[in-house]
């Protein structure tokens, strides 16, 4: 296996981008990552496009034709790959196997949701898609209710209050502010988060990840390439391990609710394959696209003991100077959630940070990062992990 | 051919909520005290009169002990399907488990289509063709908001299973009469959606002429009189009409008190004289005699008359009673009602 | 939307939404909503059809205040996952409840009820809800 490295990063801001369409998205996010790396398109051999609905929110599929053609590389290998809110994730998990596995020098994985044109109800009913149509969909089900039914259960499994939960977006928040790249560049109070209006009892509106559009985009090489095209660059972050793993898809298949099994299953996984553990960790993205997916994520990768990920966030230890520092450019709920491109938007926070480009969320010596990216309520997930090589 | 069938299982189903005329005459300005009745059944906005069919149908099922593929006939009488070409009676029988070997038809015959539906599976048990099958009354009527109908159409279902007599059957059935004349006295015509009535036309020339005509003729042709019935019901659009039909044909208060529930739930239309059987039996003796009149505006009336016998006993507590669903009420306001019932313009 | 106006979807799965028809896995004992092929917990093929009893209780439940656009004009509705008498657990709708009365818990029956319309002009979705038990 060879090893893999990413050279290049590049993202749009996450806002409703009312001037530019899903394609724009698309190439404005693969050029920053090319210049971003210092190569010539021609270089990418292949394009991995994480995307969840386009098919549905803006009639559009074949979106690798379509960013081949836009960019002016067709004939370029490109297609899309969907694993609901893990599709990012999971394009990031292709493109690394293509390098990976010696067939590729240089790939790009690429992210992208277009949500913002279609209205908010449209958006409820594309989102459900990522659990079963005909059983969960059907019964009127929303994404946000089946979270608040897993919200629900770790209520009553720990008797832990909602405010230490909710917390979780309050602690993001903060750091947004300071992301020039993130949706909501303002701080709020616990009090602003448990009075806004409930969306799906008990998950609160300012507890969920908002909707928006957004791209970004990552330049994976090997070290031939690495060394050939891009010799001088500074910050060379290596993809020490990628995991996808799967669950059973609906909740009420599952025997339980309060922790996300694929979670367990694709970490312990990616730290074996990274030979690290937990505490090696410096900073993590966590796919908070409600707080207690936040919480439940910290203890399923092992910085919490099962039923306590709301206490490290409540005494400060994923705070930038705490134990492990989690979202720390302010993500899902913050920095935004552009459902296919969350995967590598986490990727790109990661790479900022271990690239020491954080600017004031700057993490001291950041060197390995972990993102963990989820589709549906847990039936894929997507662990990488990076490391700073110089 | 002489009548061989018997009913093996009964069971009806009532929504859960329920106006009070009161309320609807507050809204349209009547005198509170001048209501035709007292409360009336409102069907949830998830419910149809296949839906309730449903309900009732699994009711008579669990009296009947049989699986629901022994149903060999599903006859639904309604005038408000959920569709105006698409049937019921498939959709019911497949969710029920009789599907495919059956007999199946969806009757509109006004408010008579629930005793016609039993008439015709009486005739195909009697003749040997099917050995079990299903008759149902369902309705969820609609009246115009502020008129007459306004304070009295309401929904709820009913449906009997019928077989040859047997040891374990509840009622035998002793004698059929079908009285019809064309006296268009109530109708809705194709895309409307609420009916026309011609008012005091319903009474004398429709209800009254016809209730009577079958009553009479049923006892005639089988020598019996009133007093040879120990239970009787009629169709019950309102309270006022049944009291009156009764001691017009010499029946006492005593013999039509379990079969008069309109002023508790409402005028069922389909299921109405079928639900007030159901109290009946749900209260009868072995050996009682029960006559059942139906009236369906332009479609006339069927007489019925039954025998209970001792399988009442064993089997009337393996579902719920109408009484159980009449005291299972959650009161709605005229708002509620209205967007219940799809009367807000939402397009 | 396409996938939402399809009869024959709807056709298909008729039986198993309108009869509660459910698995049961012969290895590791799992009962489960709807039937299939394998097992989901442990994989096995060894399982059986099994009609789910049509009472249970609330384990989780929710309400939907924003609903898709389906299911826009039912707001607010609870959704629940229940326990059913036999431990098969179900994803489904309440009904005939008042938001206030519900609890974790609480003893329900199932109901068949029209969940959705395909548009106005179209073919009703019917399937199993769920009611207060007393
Ligand atoms: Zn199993």
């Amino acid at each position: 296996m060879e090893k893999v490295f990413i050279v290049g990063i590049g993202a749009t801001k996450v806002r409703e981008h009312w001037n530019l369409s899903l394609r724009d998205l698309m190439v404005k996010s693969a050029i920053k990552a090319i210049n971003n790396a210092g190569i010539n398109k021609q270089d990418i051999k292949a394009i991995y496009i994480g995307n969840m609905s386009s098919g549905y929110l803006q009639g559009q599929e074949h979106l690798g034709a379509l960013l081949a053609t836009w960019l002016g590389i067709a004939g370029v290998s490109a297609c899309k790959v969907e694993a609901a809110c893990g599709s990012g994730g999971a394009a990031f998990h292709q493109a690394f196997l293509a390098v990976a596995s010696g067939l590729y020098d240089c790939v790009m994985a690429l992210g992208v949701e277009k949500m913002t044109d279609a209205i908010t109800s449209d958006v409820t009913s594309a989102l459900i898609m990522a659990d079963d149509q005909e059983y969960v969909a059907f019964t009127g089900a929303s994404f946000v209710a089946l979270n608040a039914l897993i919200y629900r259960a770790y209520i009553k499994e720990y008797g832990v209050k909602q405010e230490d939960i909710a917390l979780f977006a309050v602690h993001d928040h903060k750091y947004a502010v300071n992301n020039p790249y993130a949706q909501y560049r303002r701080e709020i109070k616990i009090e602003d988060v448990m009075n806004s209006p409930l969306i799906a009892d008990p998950i609160h509106l300012l507890e969920c990840a908002p909707i928006g559009d957004g791209s970004a985009a990552i330049i994976l090489c090997n070290e031939r390439f690495l060394e050939k095209k891009v010799s001088d660059q500074e910050g060379v972050i290596e993809v020490l391990s990628s995991v996808l793993a799967t669950d059973i898809i609906s909740l009420h298949d599952r025997d339980t609710y309060i922790t996300l099994n694929a979670t367990r299953v694709a970490s312990s996984k990616a730290y074996k394959m990274a030979r690290i553990e937990p505490k090696d960790v410096n900073v993590v993205e966590v796919h908070d696209a409600f707080t207690i997916l936040g919480v439940i994520s910290l203890e399923d990768l092992g910085f919490a003991e099962r039923g306590s990920g709301w206490e490290i966030v409540r005494e400060g230890e994923i705070e930038i100077g705490g134990k492990i520092p989690t979202n720390t450019m302010g993500g899902l709920k913050a920095r935004g959630h552009p459902v296919g491109a969350t995967g590598i938007y986490q990727i790109f926070d990661i790479v900022t940070q271990l690239r020491g480009e954080a600017g004031k969320n700057q993490v001291d010596n950041a060197e390995i990062g972990l993102a963990q990216n989820v589709g549906g309520v847990g039936g894929t997930v997507i662990i990488n992990i990076l490391k700073r090589v110089r | 051919m002489s009548i061989n069938a018997a009913i093996v299982g009964y069971g009806v189903y009532l929504p859960v909520y329920r106006i009070k005329d009161v309320e609807i005459a507050k809204v349209w300005g009547r005198d509170v005290r001048r209501v035709p009745i007292k409360e009336k059944t409102v069907p949830g906005p998830d419910e149809d009169s296949l839906t309730m069919a449903f309900e009732a149908s699994l009711n008579a099922l669990r009296r009947a002990k049989i699986p629901p593929i022994e149903i060999e006939a599903v006859f639904v009488g309604s005038e408000s399907p959920p569709y105006a070409v698409k049937p019921s009676a498939t959709v019911i029988a497949e969710a029920l488990g009789a599907t495919p070997k059956l007999y199946a038809v969806d009757m509109e015959f006004a408010c008579r289509a629930g005793t016609t539906a039993m008439g015709i599976v009486i005739g195909m048990v009697s003749s040997g063709i099917i050995k079990y099958g299903l008759a149902i009354g369902t309705d969820t009527a609609q009246g115009r908001p502020g008129d007459e109908l306004d304070y009295t159409a309401a929904a709820g279902a009913a449906a009997y299973i019928f077989s040859n007599p047997g040891k374990d059957t509840i009622a035998t059935v002793e004698g059929t009469y079908s009285y019809v004349t064309d006296t268009p006295d109530f109708w809705r015509r194709e895309g409307e959606t609420f009916p026309r009535h011609t008012f005091r036309f319903t009474g004398e020339p429709a209800y009254f002429t016809h209730i009577i005509g079958a009553a009479k003729g049923l006892m005639e042709k089988m020598g019996l009189k009133p007093s040879d019935f120990n239970h009787v019901v009629f169709h019950q659009p309102n309270v006022k009409f049944p009291l009156r039909v009764a001691k017009m044909l010499g029946f006492t208060m005593e013999q039509i008190k379990y079969g008069l529930l309109t002023g508790e739930i409402g005028n069922t239309y389909a299921a109405a004289s079928p639900i007030g059987l159901a109290n009946i039996l749900d209260h009868a003796k072995p050996g009682e005699r029960v006559l059942i009149v139906s009236f369906g505006s332009g479609s006339g009336s069927d007489a019925i008359s039954f025998i209970v016998q001792d399988g009442i006993e064993s089997r009337r507590h393996l579902a719920p009673y109408v009484e159980y669903y009449i005291k299972r009420k959650k009161y709605v306001n005229y708002s509620t009602y209205a967007k219940f019932r799809n009367l807000l313009k939402m397009r | 939307m396409a996938y939402t106006k399809s009869v024959p979807r709807i056709w298909r799965e008729r039986i198993r939404k309108y009869r509660l028809l459910g698995g049961v896995c012969n290895d590791c004992g799992k009962v489960f909503y709807p039937s299939r092929r394998f097992c989901p917990r442990c994989g096995s093929g060894n399982v059986n059809k099994v009609t789910l009893p049509r009472t249970g209780k609330i384990l989780y439940f929710t309400v939907i205040r924003n609903a898709p656009t389906e299911f826009k004009s039912f707001e607010p509705y609870i959704l629940a996952l229940i326990e059913l008498d036999n431990g098969a657990r179900i994803l489904a709708q309440l009904t005939d409840i008042d938001l206030e009365e519900v609890y974790e818990g609480m003893p329900v029956e199932a109901v068949f009820r029209k969940y959705k319309e395909q548009g106005r002009d179209g073919v009703i979705e019917y399937g199993i809800k769920f009611r207060p038990r007393e």
